[in-house]
């Protein structure tokens, strides 16, 4: 789960970590108060979970309160990546001398939280990696000890030459590390780590995802998901116990697994159709959870055909099968849907959907041919 | 032959008297693996089934009964707790089935567990079976087959796909590993590989591996490298958008890392037999073992 700007200065300053005052506001009378109480000029930055905010015209300085709100106003009205802006942080401008990259991931290889530091801040990291790699730091941290303060040190020594700065820094790395680690975070950023020309070393944006395997023993992390931010499509999904994500094609996906479903849509294309969606139905056999699947595919106008693509073994086809035919019973479905069913009780599940005139395949590769020609005819 | 588990092997369940942990126990009970104990904290003294001993701890339950094998079938929250037990205790294969386990525990679980020179395998994966012999986790026994093909796989019932598709066709498997779909786990493909490649019941290997991070490209050096055996390999997600989590904690494309045609590049230029879809491992399978 993607924290907001705003969230991640709020946890950041939390620690301690020094960074520029700010407040989120969501009207433009909100930012022009704001504005008015920071004094001076401003900056109104889009709170949207994208990138490139900055080319979109999301983040816009402002002289005076009255020109705040009129930008707060245009900014407020964007979409962004599809996005909807619903919030602004307002905070005063600082003056730069230096900009770095400060970062914290946890690095699936060496199976460690990794810092990677880079005098090159202020730009994407990952452009920074392609382009000049060895103006990258990195520093595996031994997750029983911490970031050790000498690490810090040495780490904050590749940014800054004074060591007033750098001490700052370190302190700054070991504050990152505990904002990491306490949340339970899988990416903890701050590009760009500045410093002023007075010397002072800042924080001046922030970015933290949070591992969505910590949300349920952390309600106080699970309470900053911004739902407005999601296609409501798969809010619904997540609320139903389904793990769904919304694609652009016309063939519908109910998998039983994530792997298979994964491997489902590849193979949709492979037979030239495009899969809508990605849907794990998970091991319970629940029909609930087909009931539910199926309501949420089909409120997508675009799919013309569904695939059910069911692997039995934990999950009963049989179960499945009663799923189906109860919600097509619950609600009309206006599309076709095909159906793969092997595996356990699958001669009970055949007679069931045989009971109310369905039919089903056994075969994968069948099925999914079928069904994208099905969604090309009614394309 | 095989790896990690034979016939021999002696299993506690951890989280025996749970919903899931019981059906799984009859479940491997059936099939024929030595189930010797489970262990469910305060249920210490119970029998499951009649004739499965139930003990509070995995430390009392390796002392009455020599088990070397736990799995584990606990809710998330506690699951770091129960394989850290199951590693002080001295069990040697820790099989993690729970999905959902923080990666803030694993970092710390991970080295634990390697530090007392015992395996994991998992988090949020179906486990393992040696066809005939011990099934240990949640991959239906009735779809697999003894035989020679090794098979590891990032998934669960993709697996059950690919497993089915070999035993259909009379190719039958050594053993079937599924090391799971969370981006930190206790057993890569290159540790199941050098196993295979070690295990002289072993004549070919198919991999399964899916988008995200980087455990397939290390297998592809490893194979080209150290394996001679023939290995064929399939990546999920070929169609997957990038930055966003399909269903595995581990599979997503972080900026442009972790693509499945960066891993299929990887197992080209190893030399490994390509799936394109799961159905061709039949004939690749086939064709790599005359060769």
């Amino acid at each position: 789960m993607n924290l907001h700007e705003y969230q991640a200065r709020a946890l950041l300053k939390a620690a301690g970590i020094p960074l520029p005052e700010g407040e989120v506001a969501s009207t433009a009378a909100e930012v022009e108060a704001i504005a008015r109480k920071l004094g001076g000029q401003v900056v109104i930055k889009a709170q949207v979970h994208t990138g490139g905010r900055g080319k979109a015209g999301g983040v816009k300085l402002a002289t005076s309160p009255a020109e705040a709100a009129q930008v707060a106003e245009r900014i407020l009205a964007l979409r962004i990546n599809g996005l909807e802006v619903k919030r602004v942080l307002v905070a005063p401008t600082t003056d730069i001398a230096t900009e770095s990259y400060v970062g914290l991931i946890i690095d699936r290889e060496s199976q460690r939280p990794v810092f990677m530091v880079s005098p090159a801040g202020g730009i994407d990291i990952e452009e920074v990696a392609a382009e000049t790699p060895e103006k990258i730091t990195r520093l595996a941290v031994d997750p029983r000890y911490g970031l050790l303060p000498h690490q810090g040190v040495d780490l904050a020594r590749t940014l800054y030459s004074d060591f007033t700065q750098a001490r700052q820094a370190a302190q700054i790395m070991a504050r990152l590390y505990g904002v990491f680690t306490g949340n339970g975070a899988t990416l903890a950023e701050i590009n760009p780590l500045v410093t002023t020309p007075d010397g002072r070393v800042l924080a001046l944006d922030a970015k933290i995802s949070i591992d969505d395997n910590e949300l349920d023993r952390r309600p106080d992390l699970a309470r900053l998901r911004d739902e407005s931010a999601e296609e409501p499509s798969e809010v619904a999904a997540r609320e139903a116990g389904l793990s769904f994500i919304k694609l652009s094609g016309n063939v519908g996906c109910v998998v039983n697994g994530a792997g298979l479903a994964m491997a489902t849509m590849d193979l949709v294309k492979y037979y030239g159709g495009e899969p809508a969606n990605f849907l794990d139905i998970g091991g319970s056999s629940n029909p609930e959870k087909v009931v539910n699947a199926l309501r949420i595919i089909t409120r997508d106008p675009n799919v013309k055909a569904i695939l059910f693509n069911i692997f039995g073994g934990i999950t009963r086809t049989d179960d499945v099968a009663n799923g189906i035919v109860e919600a097509t019973n619950a609600f009309k479905v206006n599309v076709p849907i095909v159906i793969r069913l092997t595996g356990t009780n699958e001669a009970e599940a055949f007679r069931i959907l045989q009971g109310v005139g369905m039919t089903a395949l056994s075969d994968m590769d069948q099925a999914v041919e079928k069904v994208v020609q099905v969604a090309r005819g009614r394309s | 032959m095989s790896i990690f588990i034979d016939q021999t092997s002696r299993v506690i369940v951890q989280g025996i008297t749970g919903r899931e942990g019981a059906f799984h126990a009859r479940q491997m009970l059936e099939y024929g693996t030595q189930i010797v104990a489970g262990v469910t904290p305060g249920k210490g003294g119970q029998t499951f089934e009649g004739r499965v001993p139930v003990f509070d701890g995995v430390a009392e339950a390796v002392k009455r009964t020599g088990a070397d094998t736990s799995v584990i079938y606990v809710p998330a929250a506690a699951a770091a707790g129960a394989i850290y037990e199951a590693a002080d205790a001295g069990i040697r294969l820790i099989v993690c089935i729970t999905e959902g386990v923080p990666v803030m525990d694993m970092i710390k679980v991970i080295p634990f567990v390697r530090e007392r020179g015992s395996r994991l395998i998992g988090p949020n994966c179906p486990g393992l079976i040696t066809p005939g012999a011990s099934k240990v986790g949640i991959i239906p026994g009735n779809i697999c087959q003894a035989g020679r093909v090794g098979l590891v796989s990032r998934s669960g019932t993709l697996t059950y796909e690919v497993v089915n598709h070999l035993t259909r066709n009379g190719i039958g498997q050594s053993t079937c590993v599924g090391i799971g779909g969370d981006p930190l786990i206790g057993t890569s493909f290159v540790d199941c590989l050098r196993a295979f490649q070690q295990d002289p019941g072993t004549d070919a290997v198919v991999m399964i591996g899916e988008i995200g991070g980087t455990d397939e490209q290390r297998a592809a050096a490893f194979v080209r490298a150290e394996v001679t055996k023939p290995v064929i390999g399939f990546i999920a997600g070929q169609t997957a958008p990038k930055g966003r989590r399909m269903g595995h904690a581990g599979a997503i494309i972080s900026g442009s890392s972790g693509t499945a045609e960066e891993k299929l590049a990887a197992f080209e230029a190893a030399g490994l037999g390509i799936m394109r879809r799961p159905a061709e491992v039949v004939g690749l399978v086939q064709a790599r073992l005359r060769r």
